[in-house]
């Protein structure tokens, strides 16, 4: 019952996001984006909405989803640790703040803990180049980070 | 909608109005602060500086006295950066805490903050913005604006020549003297792989169809490079300018700017500039009552590598997995939605109004035999100046490294410089005085890329970063080298 009231509500929010664009079928990543921003990933009851609204087939809508690394299946955790590794944080040690992100939280990149609190991502550049090495959580970010900042940022948002 | 008299009419006003912005010496008693709102400086904090700044001057009453957000000044190793001009004052690592002191010492008594000035590689305190080491080599052509205008007001825009080449083209020129133009200029593809970009647009030119499309190529993919995004953040009317001369060049009335989502600044700043120019008639059914038709969407990529290479940004534009076609079909005969399409770089686009405003010949005299103009690059890793800096085609990576990067932190010693991205090389010391253009960085093993520009001291281990770039290449390669 519950669930079926939760996909509802998915159904019916996807459709507003869909009012503002005409039936298309090349606006399809276009409104991916606004879903995954909406929801903070892609629900399979907004990709039937999507599927229907476009006249394209479930199983190409799951093959541009999982071609796209900003599009996800499953939700995120409440904090995403997005860890830039371009080269210009990479060269200044980001591959340490991954490792020790990886170690605290015992989860890799793309996992989600299991209360749903944290998630990490690495990422391939984040543009902050000037403020390498970076990393992020959810869209605040953190420059000129150091093991230690990462540590206070963590046990910040653990005791949330 | 505006008429051409309008436009100059805005055009006059304004620069008079803004001349404090590059006259030193403008006889004025208004002052201009400047806060970066590029994406470096905004996530250190520059908006609550701008904010603060606000506040102080209204509880202070002081007339005279304007903030204005702009878009990056370069050195972003400094940031949050803010500019007083006219006299060109450079605040470096401002904090919400010291705007109180800037506008009582600086503003109220005219007392420079001593303490927030940078340093030169001598040691001395420097008072002016041009007077800066960082700056001295560099030629601002791409990024002429960046810095110097709000990005989300089209008249600041419009008071430095903009929308002023579209108004000669549309009024003075046949499609074809714009090609001959571009051709003559020796403008390249700023993407990195140096096409001709007149070549290109008589290309889809010469194709006999109705609907032809630009596009503009804004993903930017390259880790460690920011050029692109720091153009649409800092200026975005230039591109739109430009991309609409390009539709009048080929015949095309459609136009699709391909921008990564990770960049929410740039493309929120893209579409209030559609829209302002929408309005003023710039973009349109009537391009300044001229007949001439032409509009731009924004269409947003969604973090995939290969999306930079012009047939998969076609396949994303089209909402398909971004996978590369088979070529030829060339993209100027057989493009997006099967139409002749030109697809041109950021960096690109933004030489053009340049051009058509100060001439072929003028573009021609910069740069070296085979490499016309400036070039951006993103400075980054080891090095003092992190940042970004535009430089003459012809510089050498010793001038760039040391001269305008002020060389490697912590006493280290230089080991190499990677440029090109994930597909380009590293430069090793005994090459630092290889000029910067196409062919040369090529026959060193490396590549001229899209501009990023990653320095390495002694500490780094080149093989690890070997790994760490293939690696990037393994989870991004787009799997169709099967005929190497």
């Amino acid at each position: 019952m519950e669930e079926n009231c939760a996909n509802q509500r998915i159904q019916a929010q996807t459709k507003e996001i869909l009012q503002k664009y005409r039936k298309e079928k090349d606006l399809l990543i276009t409104i991916l984006n606004d879903v995954q921003e909406k929801f903070g990933f892609i629900p399979k009851q907004a990709q039937m909405v999507i599927s229907e609204y476009l006249s394209i087939p479930m199983a190409e809508i799951y093959g541009v989803i999982t071609f796209y690394s900003r599009f996800t299946l499953a939700p995120k955790g409440k904090y995403n640790l997005s860890i830039c590794l371009g080269t210009a944080c990479y060269v200044k040690g980001s591959q340490k703040l991954l490792d020790r992100a990886k170690e605290r939280l015992k989860i890799e990149p793309g996992e989600v803990t299991p209360d749903g609190k944290f998630s990490i991502d690495d990422v391939r550049c984040v543009g902050a180049c000037g403020l390498a090495p970076v990393f992020m959580v959810n869209d605040e970010v953190y420059g000129n980070a150091t093991v230690k900042q990462l540590d206070e940022v963590i046990d910040k948002y653990m005791n949330l | 909608m505006k008429t051409i008299q309008e436009i100059e009419k805005i055009r006059n006003e304004k620069r008079t109005e803004l001349d404090l912005r590059i006259n030193t010496q403008a006889n004025t008693r208004e002052k201009h602060i400047l806060v970066c709102r590029g994406t470096g400086c905004t996530s250190s904090k520059s908006p609550k500086i701008i904010e603060t700044f606000r506040k102080i001057i209204e509880e202070k009453n002081l007339q005279n006295v304007r903030v204005i957000q702009t878009g990056c000044f370069g050195l972003c190793a400094k940031g949050p950066i803010v500019i007083i001009r006219p006299e060109e004052t450079f605040y470096a690592h401002v904090k919400p805490e010291d705007c109180e002191e800037i506008i009582q010492s600086h503003i109220c008594e005219g007392k420079k903050v001593e303490r927030l000035l940078c340093k030169n590689i001598d040691g001395k305190l420097v008072y002016q913005l041009n007077k800066l080491d960082f700056y001295k080599k560099q030629k601002r052509i791409a990024l002429k604006n960046c810095g110097l205008i709000d990005p989300e007001n089209i008249d600041e825009y419009i008071a430095f020549d903009g929308y002023k080449a579209i108004q000669q083209v549309l009024t003075e020129m046949k499609p074809n003297d714009v090609i001959d133009m571009i051709t003559k200029s020796g403008l390249r593809g700023r993407g990195g792989a140096g096409f001709p970009t007149g070549k290109k647009w008589s290309f889809a030119q010469k194709e006999q169809e109705d609907q032809k499309y630009i596009v503009c190529n804004a993903d930017e993919g390259d880790p460690g490079a920011f050029m692109d995004r720091s153009i649409l953040e800092g200026d975005p009317h230039c591109v739109l300018e430009a991309m609409a001369i390009a539709g009048f060049a080929i015949g095309a009335n459609q136009g699709y700017i391909y921008v990564r989502a990770e960049y929410p600044i740039a493309v929120q700043r893209l579409k209030i500039a559609i829209n302002q120019a929408r309005e003023y008639g710039l973009l349109g059914d009537n391009i300044l009552g001229t007949g001439f038709q032409f509009d731009i969407d924004i269409r947003l990529g969604a973090g995939a590598f290969v999306c930079g290479e012009e047939t998969a940004l076609l396949e994303s534009i089209e909402g398909r997995r971004g996978q590369p076609r088979v070529k030829p079909p060339y993209p100027a005969s057989q493009g997006l939605f099967g139409k002749p399409t030109v697809i041109n770089n950021v960096e690109t686009l933004a030489n053009i109004t340049k051009i058509i405003l100060n001439g072929a010949d003028w573009y021609a005299s910069i740069g070296t035999e085979n490499s016309k103009g400036t070039k951006v690059f993103a400075l980054g890793g080891n090095v003092n100046n992190v940042g970004l800096v535009e430089v003459p085609m012809g510089t050498t990576l010793r001038e760039i490294v040391y001269d305008i990067g002020g060389g490697i932190p912590n006493g280290r010693n230089f080991k190499a410089a990677q440029t090109g991205g994930p597909s380009g090389g590293c430069i090793p010391e005994e090459h630092l005085d290889t000029p910067i253009d196409y062919e040369s960085l090529a026959q060193i093993g490396s590549m001229m890329g899209s501009g990023g520009l990653i320095v390495m001291d002694d500490t780094k281990c080149m093989v690890n970063l070997a790994k760490f770039y293939l690696e990037f290449t393994v989870a991004e390669s787009c799997r169709k080298m099967h005929t190497m």
